[in-house]
């Protein structure tokens, strides 16, 4: 195999199911620093990370080839022309429960900060000890 | 013929309306203890009334409810339950009015809880004995478990804490086996109703299974009934007051694992099943090992209500041993036993509780001359010991006799040497007490005065004393308890009796 | 009559949202809201089960008269209406008994904490009725959010214990997510009866496997099924005592009937890897109910021995979902809702013992003569003890009966002896909290509260006392719950 026969078929990966590997490496990437991470602000951000790896998905399974925005244009009422929207609506729900997570997440970690003065998970169980 | 009527089922629910009562009159003593006075003679009433039907054969049937999606609630009084439900109701009465008498007189904390633990396990007892099926059983069987540890852990001490502990390791685990068993039992039958001469057979299912499915389903009954090697809760229980330690331990409780074998071992089994896979001569060992054994650890037992309890254990042997032989007349004599200890041992551990109340003793070699401070007492421990020994004209002596002959009917020559050897053994641990009391020299000088116990205490000694020498000559007296025996060996064997006393 | 399934998750929903507003007018008008929201979504669910059950068809309700597939559609079947009856009855008596607890806090905080409590109701609620996959989604996070906030409440570590259930709810849910993504994938539909029939031509297409396996990890780690339980003891131990009764009754089983729905209704057992997840979450189940009972026995603090037997009790749900036979589902609803009632009374209890005493922590060595102090209590708790180790004729020895006749059924024969390990595992830390009440010496606690006629409050007592006695109700009539309701809403495939 030469090197433009690689090159092909890298190409032809990456046109069909390269977003969806970018997606996969997106949500693994957030559910390892989840795991990881020590604080908990950067594990809230890895969640952030992993949610929108989710949202992306789902937009994707909305893609299709030359398909407009779907917004009434015009005269064309093929449904073939446009994108899929119901996956679009869906993830508008999905962002703003994704936002509101957020927000109740931040809440805590500034009560927690509050109370414990750290939000270092080591130095957090330490003190939670006393 | 079954007769549809409602008392099985009020003779189960009046000690359960009784314990409720109780707990609410917890700050008026008299007015608790009328509740229990009314509950006993109204629950002996009722079961009583149905002995008539049943003596002709006739049985008394009450569906309550659906219990699962295919069981039925029902009770039924066929001949076997009716001995069993009119001995603890009856017994329940005199006991009721000792309890009265030792309670307030040993000024016992927590009398409420007791009265009303000590109904709901009278009306488990009640509802044993009329439980027309495995499952209905099974919750009575549970209650009982839950009702008598409060009454195992009464003192409150550490000691009672560990006993409590005892009780409810070696009941519930094998509850839970017995649980499982009668699943089993139910997906291998359809069934799971009691029916004389046994619903399942050998052919149910392959030999190990069955083997396993009577393991699980007798252990249950074997822990209470105190088989060795599985009595070490009942000698613990002994911390216990003493009427509780009279009902529980030697009426309710030790009685409904006995039944429990009888029930499993004769309607649901059946002889034939029992022969053929070959679990009678296993239970049978057992149960003569654990006579002899019982027998000889009691002699070493100073403690007098200890002595008792292992006297228990070897006479509640007798009445598996009678059931595992299979024949007509050693179960006869076995179901006999169940009222026949009962009584008789009811009024020893009675006159054992007199004696702490009054005399503050509790140990066998403190009792030197005791006899001359509370004759009657003795007089009446004398009679039921020498019952326990087997003698004639005392009621032990017609079921021991029965399975006696039971054991020549069944040709087990081996068994027999048991028997006469327990019967020694029995009176060599027994009748030295007797002896103490009234012969030994009093060097202390405790005992010179008369003073008998209260009366409340002495009535019922006097009252079950009598009845073991009554029914020793009228094993028919009063209930027809002595036809139950028959009738239901007859229905689990099949067979004619030749021989006893009808 | 007709616009009843609706009125189910949205009246607690709108009680959520005005509850602020009127405690700012009243303080305590806001409660009242959501009591009489609660009331009336019990009255609905009540009325949709006798419905349903006379009629034997599930009754749809499409929302704003769009029909499915393109619409929301409600479903009430037998077993959600039974589902929906028994989250409403507790939340709304949860929700009475909290009252005494909040009785002096400022407007803000009575409003907030009631508003949470009816958003977490009808999220449960919603998560029950719905026959739309993505509506479950919405509801699923209304009822995590609400329940996060719930458990940020309570006091010592309750805020680390909500933020580490909000990472791993959060991952749950977008492991739904992505499980709903896939099967949408393949059908371009997501109402649940569409799904199952589009479906039905593709059940060993990887997507499925996907889907379920990633349902399992959602819903999994939702009911704290073992290993996924990681969350849950900390988050029932801190949670706020008036709210604990409900997250620790409840949100465990909204996730459990949505498992039985996907893997019985929606993929069906005909699929492979449906059969092979039902395998894990059996043998899953079996560990997590002897580890949850093995843990629990080495508590000392009361409210997370309560916390891990929920451990074990999940267990349960999940060996009567892996056995799949009819008596295997007839013990997993039976148990869902027998045990929605023991561990809220057990937390109820446990609560009571807090107001009483306003110890954060009741610790069970500090137990000793509750039977003299609070007799009425003391009652219900052994009930409900009694219940959890599975004496007849309290609720749980039936769910146990059930399961032992299912597991026979099936041969399983592990599964009895785990079954049977587990009631006396159960037996030995429910009767060492029961020994040290009624034997060990009193302990030297001084009641907060100043000496009343009742042990607490009449809104804390009658609760208590009536879910004493449902235990016992539920189990004397559970021939009825499972003749009458259960058999009828078994999936197609199981019904007889």
């Amino acid at each position: 195999m030469n090197n433009t026969e690689i090159i092909a078929v890298l190409n032809e990966f990456l046109a069909e199911k390269g977003i969806y590997a970018l997606v996969l490496i997106l949500f693994f990437l957030g559910l390892f620093g989840m795991i990881m991470c020590k604080n908990y602000m950067k594990k809230l951000m890895a969640m952030n990370i992993m949610q929108v790896s989710v949202i992306f998905f789902f937009l994707c399974l909305a893609q299709k080839e030359g398909g407009m925005i779907p917004v009434l244009a015009g005269s064309v009422t093929d449904s073939g022309a446009y994108i899929n929207p119901l996956p679009h609506a869906l993830m508008l729900t999905a962002i703003v429960v994704s936002l509101g997570t957020t927000g109740v997440a931040l809440a805590l970690l500034i009560r927690i900060k509050n109370q414990y003065g750290t939000v270092e998970e080591d130095e957090l169980l330490r003190r939670m000890e006393e | 013929m079954t007769i549809y009527s409602i008392r099985p089922f009020f003779a189960v629910v009046v000690p359960l309306f009784a314990a409720f009562f109780i707990m609410l009159s917890g700050k008026k003593p008299n007015l608790r203890e009328f509740w229990t006075v009314l509950a006993s003679f109204l629950t002996a009433f009722i079961v009583f009334s149905m002995v008539p039907e049943v003596s002709k054969g006739n049985v008394y049937q009450y569906t309550v409810f659906r219990f699962t999606d295919t069981v039925e609630f029902t009770l039924r009084t066929d001949a076997a339950g009716m001995l069993f439900g009119c001995v603890s109701s009856f017994l329940w009465i005199p006991v009721a009015f000792y309890a009265i008498g030792y309670m307030r007189q040993h000024h016992e904390k927590e009398q409420t809880g007791f009265f009303a633990a000590f109904a709901v396990c009278i009306c488990s007892a009640v509802g044993i004995a009329f439980s027309a099926n495995l499952m209905v059983f099974f919750v009575f069987f549970e209650l009982l478990t839950v009702a008598t540890y409060p009454l195992v852990f009464h003192a409150r001490t550490e000691e009672a804490r560990f006993s409590g502990r005892k009780y409810l390791i070696y009941t519930l685990s094998t509850g839970q086996l017995f649980l499982a068993g009668i699943a089993v039992t139910y997906y291998l039958a359809g069934t799971c109703d009691f029916t004389a001469g046994g619903f399942l057979s050998a052919e149910t299912a392959p030999n190990w299974i069955m083997q396993i499915l009577f393991l699980l389903l007798i252990l249950a009954g074997a822990v209470k009934a105190g088989m060795m090697p599985l009595a070490g809760w009942l000698p613990s229980a002994m911390v216990a007051p003493t009427p509780v330690s009279a009902l529980l331990h030697a009426v309710a409780v030790v009685k409904a694992g006995a039944f429990c074998m009888i029930r499993i071992c004769g309607y649901v089994f059946g002889p034939a099943a029992l022969t053929a896979l070959g679990l009678d001569q296993i239970l049978i060992w057992f149960a003569a090992a654990t006579i002899i054994i019982s027998s000889l650890i009691a002699m070493k037992q100073d403690n007098l209500k200890k002595r008792l309890a292992y006297s228990t254990i070897g006479q509640l042997s007798y009445i598996i041993l009678g059931t595992a032989m299979l024949s007509p007349l050693s179960i006869t004599g076995a179901l006999y036993h169940i009222a026949a200890h009962a009584i008789m041992k009811v009024t020893l551990f009675m006159c054992a509780g007199a004696v702490i109340v009054t005399a503050h003793k509790e140990n066998v070699s403190e009792m030197s001359g005791i006899g001359r401070r509370m004759p009657i007492t003795f007089a009446c421990f004398t009679v039921a010991s020498l019952g326990i020994a087997g003698m004639p004209f005392i009621v032990g002596f017609i079921s021991k006799w029965d399975i006696l002959l039971g054991a020549l009917e069944a040709n087990r020559p081996l068994v027999l040497a048991v028997l006469a050897i327990s019967a020694l053994l029995a009176l060599s641990y027994l009748i030295p007490v007797c002896y103490t009391a009234f012969f030994k020299e009093d060097k202390s000088g405790e005992f010179t005065a008369y003073g008998e116990a209260d009366k409340r205490m002495l009535l019922p000694i006097c009252i079950t004393a009598v009845l073991s020498v009554v029914l020793g000559i009228f094993p028919n007296f009063g209930g027809h308890l002595y036809t139950f025996a028959v009738s239901a060996a007859k229905e689990i064997t099949g067979g004619l009796i030749g021989g006893g006393f009808l | 009559m007709r616009h009843l399934p609706v009125l189910i998750p949205i009246l607690p929903l709108l009680s959520a949202l005005l509850c602020l507003i009127f405690s700012r007018i009243e303080r305590r008008l806001g409660k009242y809201a959501v009591l009489a929201a609660l009331a009336a979504s019990f009255f609905s669910s009540v009325l949709l089960l006798v419905k349903v059950t006379q009629s034997g068809e599930n009754i749809h309700y499409y929302m704003g008269g769009w029909m499915p597939p393109l619409g929301i559609e409600f479903v009430v079947d037998p077993i959600n209406a039974v589902i929906l009856a028994v989250i409403s009855v507790v939340a709304f008596f949860v929700c009475m008994y909290s009252q005494a607890f909040l009785k002096e806090s400022e407007w803000l905080e009575q409003g907030g904490f009631y508003a949470l409590f009816a958003l977490l109701s009808a999220g449960l609620l919603g998560m029950t009725i719905t026959g739309d996959m993505f509506n479950l989604y919405v509801f699923l996070e209304i009822a995590s959010i609400s329940g996060y906030g719930l458990i940020a409440l309570g006091r010592g570590k309750s805020v680390v214990a909500s933020f580490r259930y909000l990472l791993l709810g959060t991952i749950a849910a977008s492991f739904y997510l992505l499980s709903v993504a896939y099967l949408y994938a393949i059908t371009g539909t997501l109402n649940m009866a569409d799904m199952s029939r589009l479906l039905m031509h593709q059940l060993d297409t990887p997507n499925v496997l996907l889907a379920v396996s990633m349902l399992i990890v959602a819903f999994g780690l939702k009911m704290a099924l073992f290993p996924l339980h990681g969350w849950q003891p900390d988050a029932y131990t801190y949670a706020h005592p008036a709210a604990a009764p409900i997250v620790a009754g409840l949100m465990s089983k909204a996730p459990a009937l949505a498992l039985l729905r996907y893997l019985f209704s929606i993929i069906t057992v005909e699929s492979i890897y449906v059969e092979i997840g039902l395998k894990a979450i059996g043998f899953l189940g079996a560990c997590g109910i002897i580890l949850g009972s093995v843990m629990a026995n080495a508590q000392k603090d009361f409210r997370r021995m309560l916390a891990y037997s929920s451990v074990a009790q999940i267990g349960y749900i999940a060996v009567g979902l892996s056995l799949g036979s009819v008596y295997g589902l007839i013990a997993a609803v039976y148990h869902m809702v027998i045990h929605a009632f023991m561990k809220s009374l057990l937390f109820m209890v446990s609560g009571a013992l807090q107001y009483r005493y306003g110890e954060v922590s009741i610790s069970i060595d500090m137990l000793g003569g509750l039977n003299k102090h609070m007799p009425l209590t003391t009652a219900s708790f052994v009930v409900a003890a009694l219940s959890m180790i599975g004496i007849p004729p309290t609720g749980g020895f039936f769910s146990k009966w059930y399961l032992l006749l299912a597991s026979l059924e099936k041969g399983q024969f592990l599964f009895i002896a785990v079954i049977v390990a587990s009631s006396l595992l159960n037996a030995v830390y429910f009767f060492r909290v029961i020994e040290n009440i009624f034997i060990s010496k009193d302990a030297e606690l001084t009641s907060l509260q100043k000496e009343e006629r009742l042990e607490i409050p009449f809104s804390m007592l009658m609760p208590i006392v009536l879910f004493g006695i449902a235990i016992l109700a539920v189990g004397l009539f559970n021939s009825y719950f499972v003749e009458e309701i259960i058999r009828l809403g078994l999936p197609e495939v199981l019904a007889v």
